[in-house]
């Protein structure tokens, strides 16, 4: 069960790991955030999506799991980050496990949840949930 | 990548170059096989009777009591299929461990289930220990093994050897158990404590891999694994691994020299002391003090993930194990740290540093110092940490 490079590239300096202080919005900008995963499972990842004017201009995650679960969140966010609200939706876990070279089998479920984070959080920017607006 | 740290000795050891040079001879020079009559054998066979010998009185057992086999694993299974398996045909089909022990144990016991055999698997306290009123109860006319690990490997937790031997011998139940953490590092005495069966591994002690032993004590009837040219009594066929034997021997002569573990115990007490002192939220798995293996430690570490922890290590060369669920095949956290029912927080950070002789106070100075970066650059991506 060995990792790819680009995996160990991701865990060992991941980008965008971390949150987004609300303070820090510019004008127009908006917030919004997405939680999924349990801990009592060993993986938890919470999103935070900057939007303005239909496009994600900043994107950081907070996770809690295994070197996979932190290389997927990273790769999640680059990916994120400069696309519409409509691209972003497309983004699969497929796509993620592509850029990052592939990932151990049993690592593919599990780990692979940023995606879904993010999916969650621009869900509840349609539904109004979770989202400050400055 | 500059530095390498091993602090995974759990697993296994460096070969001691004084082992390795023992073994030497016996691949290109004296290589005749045990059985042989002539010169070529006996050099061999009066090589392999002197570290039998020498591995008997480390334990306190007679040579003709030391049975080679490929290791522990194979002593675990020769020692609880072999005893289940004769004593069904007579009658008694139940035999007792606990929730602890290595997979070598456990896996058998799960096999010898599905062959109509009972098994009554023992809860743990907190710290590892079994309950002995409770092993005295499960007892039944109808057991015939009772097999408890002596020091566990993962949290190691030191089971009361001669407690448990009592209560099997005045219940009349043979008793196995697998001492191949503990074997160098706690006095085994097989006959003070009323031990029948005891296996052992030469490669946890900085011999060589594929060794191993099994004590059973002197009349004991067992039914063999391996079948073919009668070696070792009968008990196990196959030509004897010569080169390993001597090595194991070997491994066993540098070991006596007892200044080790109290080494060892200082350095483990010092290390788990900074961890305590110097990282948060942090917890000691298994107890403190002189029922803890002299080189475990075993720690968890609230709000991050241990394969994460493990790989940030290894990353500054620093190796070390994990019972976390994201390492394991079925990712559920290791069955050792199920029993002792952890935390949900804490149960996914554990990691387990096993520190041998060589291990130096620099080393563990080393590796406290990147394990509290990596704990906080960790927790700082944590959503759990606030």
């Amino acid at each position: 069960m060995e990792y790819s490079e680009k995996v160990k590239k991701h865990f060992l300096n991941p980008s965008n790991l971390g949150k987004i202080e609300a303070e820090g919005l510019g004008q127009g900008e908006e917030l919004v955030t997405g939680e999924v995963g349990n801990p009592a499972c060993g993986d938890l990842m919470k999103i935070y999506v900057r939007i303005k004017n239909n496009k994600i201009i900043g994107c950081k995650v907070e996770t809690f799991g295994c070197a996979a679960a932190i290389a997927c969140s990273s790769v999640t966010t680059e990916l994120a980050i400069g696309k519409t609200i409509e691209e972003a939706k497309e983004l699969t876990r497929e796509r993620i496990v592509q850029e990052l070279d592939g990932l151990p089998p049993l690592k593919l479920h599990c780990s692979n949840l940023a995606v879904d984070a993010l999916k969650k959080a621009l869900e509840n920017y349609e539904k109004g949930i979770n989202v400050i607006k400055k | 990548m500059e530095k390498r740290i091993y602090l995974d000795n759990g697993a296994t050891t460096q070969v001691d170059p004084a082992v390795l040079d023992a073994m030497l001879p016996f691949f290109c020079k004296k290589y005749g096989n045990v059985s042989s009559l002539h010169s070529f054998g006996k050099e061999a066979r009066h090589s392999v009777e002197k570290n039998r010998k020498v591995i008997a009185e480390s334990i306190n057992a007679e040579p003709e009591e030391i049975i080679f086999t490929s290791g522990g694993t194979e002593s675990d299974n020769l020692a609880i299929k072999g005893i289940a398996v004769y004593m069904r045909d007579k009658g008694k089909n139940h035999i007792i461990t606990t929730k602890i022990e290595h997979p070598a144990v456990l896996n058998v016991c799960k096999v010898l289930e599905r062959k109509g055999i009972s098994v009554t698997y023992l809860d743990v306290d907190p710290e590892g220990f079994i309950d002995l009123k409770e092993l005295e109860q499960k007892i039944t006319e109808k057991t015939s093994l009772v097999s408890i690990i002596h020091a566990n490997n993962e949290i190691g937790t030191i089971q009361d050897m001669k407690k448990i031997g009592e209560i099997c011998r005045k219940k009349k139940v043979l008793f196995h158990t697998d001492a191949v953490q503990s074997f160098t590092k706690v006095p085994i005495d097989v006959k003070k404590m009323k031990i029948d069966l005891l296996s052992l591994s030469g490669h946890k002690i900085h011999g060589p891999k594929g060794t191993g032993v099994l004590y059973v004590k002197k009349d004991l009837s067992i039914e063999p694994l391996l079948h073919g040219g009668g070696q070792e009594n009968g008990k196990r066929a196959g030509t004897e691994n010569a080169s390993g034997i001597i090595g194991f021997g070997k491994a066993v002569e540098l070991a006596s020299d007892k200044t080790h573990v109290k080494k060892m115990t200082r350095l483990r007490d010092y290390f788990i002391g900074r961890i305590e002192k110097e990282i948060p939220d942090t917890k000691l798995n298994g107890p403190e003090g002189s029922k803890r293996l002299c080189n475990n430690i075993n720690m968890s570490f609230k709000y991050v993930e241990g394969e994460s922890i493990l790989l940030h290590l290894d990353n500054y060369g620093i190796a070390v194990s994990t019972g976390s669920a994201c390492s394991q095949l079925n990712l559920r956290p290791s069955h050792v740290l199920e029993a002792l029912d952890l935390p949900d927080e804490f149960v996914h950070g554990t990691i387990r540093f096993t520190i041998s002789r060589f291990t130096t106070k620099a080393e563990l100075d080393y590796a406290a110092e990147k394990l509290k970066d990596i704990i906080k650059k960790l927790r700082k991506i944590s959503p759990l940490a606030k």
